[in-house]
């Protein structure tokens, strides 16, 4: 483990001050929660210790190999790769053996992450060569045997990396609000106050409501990575998503296929799959951006 | 906006190893694609030899089919044609949107099958070269 820094003198220096400054006043709660610098030390390496305990306690130990590169630190704006020995426990996610080593061994890796369940999308993780959810990822399966051995932890490629394992996700979302992804049509059926919607037509957008926004379709497609402006698969199969929908009146449908249709739309799609491969929720993401391909041309084919 | 931060080798061909099937067909087609248009002018300008005369047409194919490399080329063209025709055809099954769930498996029907046609067709090609 390296924290890849030492800390520099005069911080320590003005934060010892700081805290000394607070405890006389004896005013500010939070300076006298703050640790000094022994006490600091003192919990850094009982913390060590634990983790060096727990580490040859354990049966079974995987290897994380993250992602580090912070641009405001002068020491650790070179990118590189950290390890972690993480004991390995039946039922551990890539994300629970992120936390882990982020617990006792460096507090500065830093990762997104909130519900742990596969339903916010903050932790889409390069992991192993392939875009996953951390919580969603059993260490046991990246190993044939499900004995885990190393894991390699990178943020999602084709994305501006922040810090450690965070992206800018900013660029995906702007895709995703250039679709219009909300439902627009206020009139309801004579005598409802309710929009229905029949079970042929549920079945058909249901899984295309499934997506979490996590970005790993956007990141594994080739095709975004060379083209900033093609909307990506999440945007399209949003549109699709209402495009479909039966209870929008055909104005609003016209509107979304023009949307989708346009010069860096459904057609720069080249079918590679990468985005179904990867999408958490499973949503069949080729099939869909097809069928918006057809939808689109029969909007224009016109036989007089 | 979203300049990718450049990671070396941790992005795109670099990962080669990692792509999946759908990934290696479309590069698999692209690739027999301009392999096939390439042909296609070599094509032209041999049969363009027929315009010198009848004799002229028939040496340069004697010629031609008396190096051994000729005969091995031809194989080569027959697989990139094969496969592009084939791995073309579940192209267009899944821009009709028909068993997608499958295209990995199509992809992997569309290799086997030509590399057995490829195989089958060596005896014909280099027939008396060897
Ligand atoms: C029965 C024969 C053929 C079939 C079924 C076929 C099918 C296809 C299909 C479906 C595509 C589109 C791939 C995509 O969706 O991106 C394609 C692309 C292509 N084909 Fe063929 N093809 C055939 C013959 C040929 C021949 C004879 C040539 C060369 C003269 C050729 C050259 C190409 C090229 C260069 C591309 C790539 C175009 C691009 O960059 O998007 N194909 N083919
Ligand atoms: S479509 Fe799937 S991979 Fe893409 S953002 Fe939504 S949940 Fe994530
Ligand atoms: S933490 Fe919410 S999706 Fe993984």
């Amino acid at each position: 483990m390296s924290t890849g820094i030492t800390r520099p003198e005069e911080e320590e220096e003005t934060e010892s001050q700081a805290v000394g400054a607070a405890r006389a006043a004896g005013e500010s709660a939070y300076g006298q929660a703050r640790m000094n610098e022994t006490e600091i030390d003192a919990a850094n390496e009982a913390s060590q210790r634990r983790a060096r305990r727990a580490v040859e306690d354990a049966d079974h130990t995987v290897e994380l190999k993250v992602f580090r590169y912070d641009p405001e630190v002068p020491e650790k704006e070179k990118p590189r790769f950290d390890s972690f020995t993480v004991p390995f426990a039946k039922g551990m996610t890539v994300l629970d053996a992120l936390m882990w080593a982020r617990d006792h061994y460096d507090s500065s890796l830093t990762f997104r992450h909130s519900c742990r369940q596969a339903v916010c999308g903050s932790d889409a993780l390069f992991v192993d060569g392939k875009q996953r959810l951390g919580c969603k990822t059993q260490v046991a399966d990246l190993a044939d045997d499900g004995v885990p051995g190393e894991v390699r932890i990178e943020p999602l490629p084709h994305a501006e990396v922040v810090k450690d394992l965070v992206v800018d996700m900013e660029h995906f979302y702007d895709q995703m609000e250039s679709v219009e992804p909300y439902f627009q049509d206020e009139d309801t059926p004579d005598g409802l106050n309710e929009q229905r919607q029949s079970r042929e037509n549920r079945e058909k957008i249901k899984m295309s409501t499934r997506c979490i926004w996590c970005g790993a379709c956007m990141s594994s497609c080739n095709i975004a990575a060379g083209d900033n402006e093609y909307l990506g698969p999440a945007a399209i199969n949003k549109a699709y998503r209402f495009a479909m929908d039966e209870r929008e009146g055909e104005d609003l449908t016209e509107h979304r296929l023009n949307i989708i249709e346009q010069e860096h739309g459904v057609w720069r799609c080249q079918t590679q799959f990468s985005c179904t491969e990867v999408c958490p929720k499973d949503i069949p993401l080729t099939e869909h951006i097809q069928a918006l391909k057809r939808e689109a041309v029969k909007k224009n084919l016109k036989f007089w | 906006m979203s300049q990718s931060y450049d990671r070396g080798l941790v992005e795109d061909f670099g990962r080669w190893t990692e792509f999946s099937a759908g990934m290696w067909a479309w590069i698999f087609h692209k690739f027999t694609g301009w392999v096939l248009v390439g042909y296609l002018f070599t094509h032209i300008a041999v049969l363009s030899t027929a315009m010198a005369g009848p004799e002229v047409y028939t040496s340069t194919l004697q010629g031609l089919e008396a190096l051994l490399v000729v005969r091995f080329l031809e194989v080569g063209l027959l697989a990139v044609a094969v496969f592009h025709i084939l791995n073309g055809v579940r192209l267009l099954l899944v821009d009709l949107g028909i068993g997608l769930e499958s295209q990995d498996r199509s992809f992997y029907a569309s290799l086997i099958l030509t590399g057995a046609i490829v195989v089958a067709s060596v005896p014909t090609f280099l027939a008396g070269a060897l």
